[in-house]
């Protein structure tokens, strides 16, 4: 089975070029095109999953191209890291597919939709085959162009646009990072090949010099922290939050901001070599997820809470990664797949049947949305780290791995990420789903469609966290195993990690059911710290005032140097080349051309003359050569 | 014994009266004629000239069998260039044959 791991990827490409073909005739049935591709990828997928869980990896790889000595190969490489990552983009993408027949019922690009998810899901399932970094570039790319497809999807709107510009072109700042890391790499080591790259640097270390490495492995990274959406790049996921919510959760979930975790895990090898890079990789991680957890609580837009609180978790899968948990951040990057497209589904299902985005204006839907309300009851509650779901196991994980790093400052502030996430998702929770309604708002329930992906990623919230767990002797960690971890559960960890969790929540239980009256007056007091948290620290300001003006300047003034200087230049050169040629028109026209008329004339004038010669009578000829003679044979005789 | 003055003479007049039938002739057989006459004061020239200058070499009587020779060919060749004109212009008359002009 593990030979037709191709295949997997193959099948959301078909009903991609089926859909981009003939959707406009397909009409409605390129939904279940597009489904059905998918749930062939997610059997086999599960299929060889099986089979690697038995122990098999298979690597193919065929030689693509040659340029001198290098030799560039396209291959899949089937192992427990890719197997794993194949059901879970698999099974997410397959129930945003159904979850969107409801959700975008009535679109005008219908089809085209189902068209962009499929080259979505098929881009990150190269990726996440490749056994290459090149070959993952190309797909990292892919994934970068399907992503600005999909949040600009609705592209009337000019947000949605420019949501859509904004992720590419902050993607493409990153993905030059990677692509330096790559080449340095590539060059150094003078193979992309993962395996190749793991082998040498964990086997034969000697003469490979660290700095070096460190460089490649913080490269790499960069292209990472664009994905994944990590401090300093990460503004353009909150912003992506204009495409359609199944986008979103498939973009949080399943295929993008995935995909730098992907990487970051599937290089480790190089970043465990380079010296320092795991430090860069973790304070990363701790800046972003404190900064976007701390904006997420006082954010009063649904996606836009979502989406911070995505960021905020990547940068916890990633400090993860950087103290050296390396299954924890991979774990971490599964169970938050399921509750974070769960979590968003439902935002989608609540914007869907309210049609507002903003959570003071929501309240009270319970009771008209038991199903919605209910899973997203469970995903929070996952998310939050509240045992025995499955946020609880991987965060713990996590915990576990930072505070065994011996780092007690970088401890302390995943602790209040912790909490703060408990915090600002049930701060969503309660203010969405409890209380009185505030405004008046007509609901329709959504279909059926949209509830049964609700309910599956729910149970999956439930118990995917358990193959994880101390209780089943942490089978995750020792299947995903890069390197011996520290496994022993550490209660005292444990506990505080559900303390922070159940404090969080009972905060928000207070400010927002108990007394809604404290919020606002705490924000009054606080006010600069309000204030700096609703304007997300300014970044987006700060990159506009020192990066995107400058920069604006300086195209203006390329733009007006081109305009001035250069075609100025061509155009001088343009009039006076018009001018010489005046001149030289008119010298040729009367110096030249009247030189040679008047050669022409005076020959003309003398024919004329010397023409009457000519009678055409021989005696006037013979008269003349007689006279000739005369006159020569007298001068011969007198000079 | 006629002194060779006198030959000279004759030889002029003929000349003369060659060149003059050659200009006045209308006819193109005239000129012809006219031409032969003046080739004869040309012979009568050579003659008379190696009688009193060389009597001894018989170059110059020769010299005038020759031209004799000579002369009767090329008005074969004439007289056929007239026979041929008459045929394209039904005429003779060198005065109304004035094609070869501007």
């Amino acid at each position: 089975m593990v030979n037709y791991a191709y295949l997997i990827p193959l099948f959301p490409l078909l009903a991609f070029a089926v859909n981009i073909f003939w959707g406009r005739r397909l009409k409605a049935k390129s939904a279940p095109v597009a489904i059905l591709a998918m749930l062939g990828s997610l059997v086999i997928s599960c299929l060889i999953l099986k089979e690697v869980i038995t122990g098999k990896t298979l690597e193919q790889s065929v030689e693509w191209f040659k340029v001198g000595r290098y030799s560039f190969e396209a291959g899949f490489l089937v192992d427990p890291l890719s197997a794993m990552m194949l059901c879970v983009v698999t099974l997410v993408g397959l129930l945003v597919e159904v979850y969107s027949i409801g959700y975008m019922r009535g679109d005008k690009r219908y089809h085209l939709f189902f068209a962009y998810v499929s080259l979505f899901i098929f881009s990150m399932l190269g990726l996440v085959l490749s056994n290459n970094l090149i070959q993952t570039y190309v797909f990292w790319e892919l994934v970068g162009v399907c992503s600005y497809l999909l949040i600009s999807f609705w592209f009337e709107k000019k947000s949605a646009a420019d949501a859509g510009k904004k992720a590419f072109i902050t993607n493409r700042i990153g993905d030059a990072g990677f692509f330096l890391g790559l080449s340095t790499l590539f060059y150094y080591l003078g193979t992309a090949n993962f395996t190749q790259i793991s082998q040498r640097l964990m086997h034969h270390p000697e003469g490979l010099s660290q700095g070096i490495l460190a460089l490649a492995a913080v490269l790499i990274f960069c292209g990472a922290v664009g994905k994944s959406a990590q401090f300093p790049l990460h503004v353009w996921l909150p912003d992506a939050m204009e495409g359609p919510t199944p986008v979103s959760a498939l973009i949080h979930a399943a295929t993008m901001v995935a995909a730098g975790v992907y990487l970051v895990a599937r290089s480790y090898a190089v970043f465990a070599a380079g010296h320092l890079s795991l430090e860069v990789v973790s304070y990363i991680g701790i800046i972003t997820s404190f900064m976007a957890g701390s904006i997420a609580l006082v954010q009063t837009d649904i996606k836009r809470i979502l989406a911070y609180s995505t960021v905020s978790q990547l940068g916890y899968m990633m400090i993860a990664l950087g103290v050296g948990g390396y299954s924890a951040g991979v774990f971490h990057l599964m169970t938050h797949a399921f509750f974070k497209a769960l979590l968003f589904l439902c935002a989608g299902s609540v914007i869907h049947a309210c049609g507002v985005q903003d959570i003071r204006q929501m309240g009270g839907l319970f009771g008209k949305m038991k199903v919605t309300a209910t899973t997203c009851l469970i995903g929070c509650l996952a998310i939050s780290g509240v045992p025995p779901l499955s946020g609880f196991w991987s965060k713990d994980e996590i915990l576990l791995s930072v505070y065994n790093s011996g780092n007690r400052v970088l401890y302390g502030l995943t602790l209040i990420v912790a909490f703060m996430t408990a915090f600002y998702m049930f701060r969503l929770l309660f203010l969405t789903f409890f209380g009185k309604p505030r405004e008046k708002l007509h609901i329709h329930k959504p279909a059926p469609t949209m509830d049964w992906p609700l309910i599956i990623l729910a149970v999956f919230s439930i118990f995917s966290g358990f193959v994880g767990s101390p209780l089943m002797g942490h089978a995750f960690s020792r299947f995903i195993y890069f390197h011996p971890e520290h496994t022993e559960p550490n209660y005292m960890v444990m506990i505080s990690s559900v303390i922070v969790g159940l404090a969080g929540i009972s905060l928000a239980w207070v400010f927002y059911i108990l007394s809604p009256a404290l919020p606002a007056a705490l924000a009054k007091n606080f006010q600069p710290v309000y204030n700096l948290l609703l304007n997300k620290y300014w970044i987006d300001e700060i990159y506009d005032r020192f990066i995107i003006q400058p920069f604006l300047r300086l195209t203006k003034f390329a733009f007006s140097f081109d305009r001035y200087l250069i075609d100025g230049a061509v155009n001088l050169t343009g009039t006076s080349c018009v001018a010489v040629s005046r001149v030289k028109g008119w010298i040729d026209k009367y110096i030249v051309d009247g030189l040679v008329n008047l050669i022409a004339l005076v020959v003309g004038a003398l024919g004329e003359v010397f023409r009457r010669l000519q009678t055409g009578l021989i005696q006037n000829y013979i008269l003349l050569i007689f006279t000739g003679v005369v006159v020569i044979v007298f001068l011969l005789r007198f000079i | 014994m006629i002194p060779l003055s006198h030959y000279l003479i004759l030889s002029a007049i003929l000349f003369s009266i060659g060149l003059y039938g050659v200009f006045t002739r209308r006819s193109a057989i005239g000129i012809l004629l006219s031409l032969e006459i003046m080739l004869n004061a040309v012979n009568i020239n050579f003659v008379a000239f190696a009688k009193f200058m060389a009597p001894q070499a018989l170059a110059g009587q020769i010299f005038v069998i020759f031209t004799i020779g000579v002369a009767a060919a090329s008005t074969v060749v004439g007289l056929a260039i007239i026979v041929a004109i008459y045929h394209n212009y039904k005429t003779i008359f060198v005065d109304e044959i004035d094609v070869m002009k501007w």
